[in-house]
């Protein structure tokens, strides 16, 4: 709840589709003042998911300013001129729903889960803090210092959590997903009240957000609530821009280390840069799913078989890809050495492993497996109206359009043995790597 | 669904209680709307049945019996489940072995065929073993200095002391080392069995077709013999506050008084006490007073914990080391408060308006409801309970409320574990 989400594997990074057993019936529309409207049908119980993103995340937080976006993310429930702080949380304890919220690098999003007939209440106080926050004083210390506490928790305790910021840190060179979405420390300490209101009036408009409504509803009845609730809202004219770097090329191969006496399982992480859903061309984005589907989706995959079975020189290994990013993103590759191997020798044995994908990797059989897996997933997801609402409104945050999300199995079926091999090739090179070390220090 | 959430909670006919040809007994809700099933299934016993000197072997066993069954060594078996993208999953508690299956309508045959050998037939081949020991001690070192795990860990330690509860359940690295295949064999056969079973199934399967794989995978499993009874145990060293220190900014706080379990018939009262107090949503008097009030930390909460032979109301928070004291006050301060005063009438409706509202937010997938249902199974509440339950919430007044809070909140003394470098304690 109010927390700042970390890329999650797969199931941030992929999205949905129907092969078999008919689609959800979807319906889009864009309100008059510029709001966009997803409406997912689920008859199957009375309850509504009620989302509201908005096309804003960490990677547009200002420079010095990191952690604004997930700061404002937690300062949106403390209240407007009309409901006071936690007035809104408690009408929807009352009401038997539930509520939270998270902040990603492309998008902040808010939402509640309650019984149908309750629809139009939630639409009433979202649209209402869609523009009318107040931000008093009082509550912005506090709820720093929760942030505080929180990325203390997530961060300051934890070693692995500081390797994987030092990653993407450099990782991307230039562009903000190296900064974490929570924020460095010493610049969340400086966040006030200023930047968060700048920072609300800049992105928090009808133009710039999505309405998803998965559930008991129908388009009709979404679009009806939605115009007398968010359709008041005066647009700005037009949505805010994002201004967003470009990594250059990178040429180094780097490596870091974080060494702290509380580690006592030293891990090996690998990340690459290459291009996301967004950013792809030639369909790279496909072939790059599914070829960290092959190489390292669970104890069938090649590197487990490689270093985990055959070596035993690992005890886990995979690979995941965030597909799910307006620019260039991550591919990450991981092991956990066997007891009395060292990180270099794991490394150097994971760098013969990669060595050999086109070769040895990519049999028919695996692909076929990886395939059924990633298609099979996206069914399983039509199970829960709160996966759909996510798999749909993360996707029009990024730019990507029902289109896309409904394409992708049909596209991940398509790709071949040669574009693997190719994305393996292209992507999987050192100058585009930064391997990461996470072990004991001696003190 | 017919388990929509209007009609699971209002009428416990939409789950069947279905026994098979062989007598298998399995709660099933009948769903076509999505072309899946999930089944999740409960065996009482678990960890609180490992031999004295080695714990670690019920979850040992639980991550060994997909690792090669039947004819199918590890790798071929696992690459059955992957190319049909069926998942399979065990786990074990204190009290149980459990899991879960789920798979596409299309594939149930196999599934069910892959869920009966890793029951009825598992390997526990060498190789295969020493794998899951490697995974399970790197796990264990992984995690050994993590403030969280730590201030858990000695929390039942102490709490827990000299009972069974008192010892991790994934074990140590020097007794996850002991393990023997005879010791895996052995609780396999113990547990394994028919008569410890729950099971629930959701999805696009009749009852006709069910009985047929029911009776194919659990009708299988040998006979049931007595386990060792656990001995009903009682939270201790109530009134102590233990550090455990490690080198961070933060500390992690666990704290625990006497609990009500499942249960037993003053469950629900508690249950609706705890959410005043700390449940789960941003209302809890804890939620205001400790993070929306003072920003003294990110998560805070409580719960009930229930297991077979213990019960306890056990709390979470994390706060920097510098304000750790005032936070404990902030704690204690509001169970006094809430024990003395009660909820006010509002506060106590509020709660309970949330309860019974939102029970039905738990139903929404196939394989929540599977395992909700075979929990409800498993603690003996009976298939009527999903309809009972929000009438049980409706009924609590403020009676029930004090004598929750008598016995759960006791005299206000609690055991705390700290995990870090609190100053001023």
């Amino acid at each position: 709840m109010k927390t700042a989400s970390k890329p999650i594997l797969r199931v941030d990074a992929s999205s949905f589709g129907r092969t078999e057993g008919g689609g959800p019936n979807l319906s889009s529309f864009t309100l008059d003042n510029g709001l966009d409207v997803v409406v997912i049908p689920d008859h199957r119980a009375p309850v509504v998911t009620h989302m509201v993103w908005y096309r804003n995340g960490s990677a547009d937080d200002p420079i010095g300013q990191s952690g604004i976006a997930h700061f404002l993310e937690h300062l949106m429930f403390k209240g407007t001129e009309k409901h006071p702080a936690g007035e809104f949380s408690k009408v929807v304890s009352g009401l038997g729903g539930q509520e939270n919220a998270f902040t990603s690098f492309d998008y902040t999003a808010y939402f509640q889960r309650v019984a149908r007939e309750n629809l139009k209440v939630m639409m009433e106080f979202e649209s209402d803090r869609m523009t009318n926050l107040l931000l008093e004083e009082s509550v912005i210390g506090p709820e720093r210092d929760v942030v505080l506490e929180e990325r203390r928790m997530r961060v300051e305790t934890d070693p692995s959590a500081q390797l994987s910021e030092a990653m993407a840190a450099s990782l991307f060179v230039h562009h903000p997903y190296g900064i974490p979405i929570i924020g460095w420390m010493h610049e969340i300490e400086t966040l006030n009240r200023e930047h968060a209101l700048d920072y609300y009036k800049r992105f928090y408009t009808p133009e710039n957000g999505i309405l998803v409504v998965a559930g008991d509803v129908t388009a009709d009845e979404v679009r009806r609530l939605a115009d007398s609730t968010y359709g008041r809202i005066a647009p700005q004219g037009k949505r805010p821009v994002r201004v967003r770097p470009r990594e250059p090329e990178p040429v180094a191969a780097r490596h870091i280390t974080v060494a702290d006496p509380k580690v006592e399982q030293p891990t090996l992480q690998r990340l690459y840069l290459v291009p996301s859903c967004r950013t792809a061309s030639q369909r790279d984005c496909y072939s790059l799913e599914l070829l960290a589907e092959v190489i390292g989706g669970g104890p069938t995959s090649y590197l487990y078989r490689k270093l985990v079975m055959e070596r035993g020189i690992a005890v886990n290994a995979g690979a995941w890809y965030m597909s799910s990013a307006m620019e260039d993103t991550r591919f990450c590759v991981y092991a956990v050495p066997a007891e009395g191997v060292s990180l270099s020798q794991l490394e150097e044995a994971v760098d013969q492993v990669l060595k050999t994908v086109s070769a040895e990797a990519l049999d028919s059989d695996a692909i076929e497996r990886a395939k059924t897996r990633l298609v099979a997933e996206t069914i399983y997801s039509t199970d829960s109206q709160s996966s759909l609402a996510r798999i749909y409104g993360s996707a029009l945050a990024i730019g990507e359009t029902i289109e896309d999300v409904n394409r992708w199995p049909v596209e991940i079926e398509s790709v071949l043995k040669e574009d693997l091999a190719s994305a393996a090739e292209r992507y999987l090179i050192a100058r585009r790597s930064v391997t990461g070390y996470l072990q004991k220090s001696a003190s | 669904m017919t388990a929509s959430i209007e009609t699971l909670s209002a009428s416990p006919t939409n789950v069947k209680v279905l026994t098979s040809a062989r007598g298998v007994e399995a709660w099933h809700v009948e769903s076509d709307v999505v072309p899946l099933i999930a089944v999740s299934f409960i065996f009482d016993g678990g960890s609180a049945h490992d031999p004295v000197d080695k714990p670690g072997v019920a979850q040992m066993l639980a991550r060994l019996l997909d690792e090669g069954a039947g004819e199918y060594d590890s790798d071929a078996f696992q690459e059955r489940l992957a190319a049909r993208a069926i998942e399979l999953s065990f786990n074990a508690g204190n009290d149980a072995i459990g899991g879960s299956l789920k798979t596409l309508v299309k594939h149930a045959d196999e599934a069910f065929e892959l869920l009966r050998l890793a029951l009825v037939e598992p390997r526990f081949d060498n190789d295969a073993i020493e794998r899951v020991r490697a995974q399970t001690i790197a796990g264990l070192r992984y995690q050994q200095n993590d403030p969280g795990v730590m201030a858990t860990r000695r929390f039942f330690d102490e709490g827990f002391a000299g009972h069974a509860y008192g010892r991790p359940t994934s074990g140590t690295p020097e007794s996850v080392a002991a393990i023997t295949r005879d010791d895996l064999i052995a609780m396999h056969r113990t547990m394994i069995a028919l008569g410890r079973v729950k099971i629930a199934v959701v999805g696009a399967i009749d009852g006709d077709n069910l009985s047929v794989l029911l009776d194919k995978v659990f009708g299988a499993l040998p006979e049931t013999k007595p386990l060792p009874i656990i001995p009903h145990a009682e939270l201790q060293k109530i009134g102590s506050r233990i550090v455990v220190d490690i080198d961070v900014p933060q500390s992690v706080i666990r704290f625990g008084t006497p609990g009500i379990a499942w249960r037993d018939p003053g469950f629900i009262p508690a249950y609706v006490l705890n959410h005043i107090y700390g449940g789960g949503s941003f209302t809890s008097r804890l939620f205001q007073e400790v993070r929306e009030k003072r920003g003294l930390a990110y998560s805070v909460g409580t719960s009930l914990v229930s297991y077979r032979a213990a019960a306890m109301t056990w709390g979470y928070t994390a706060t920097k080391n510098e304000r750790v004291v005032e936070c404990l006050d902030v704690i204690a301060g509001e169970m006094a408060r809430l024990k003395e005063e009660g909820p006010s009438d509002e506060e106590l409706q509020k709660a309970k308006d949330y309860l019974i509202g939102s029970y039905a937010l738990g139903f929404d997938t196939s394989t929540k409801i599977a395992h909700t249902l075979a929990q409800i199974a498993f603690e003996g509440l009976g298939v009527d309970y999903i309809a009972r339950r929000n009438a049980l919430v409706a009924s609590v007044s403020q009676a029930d409320i004090r004598d929750a809070a008598q016995r759960i909140f006791g005299d206000g003394r609690m055991l705390t574990v700290i995990a870090g470098r609190p100053t001023g304690l």
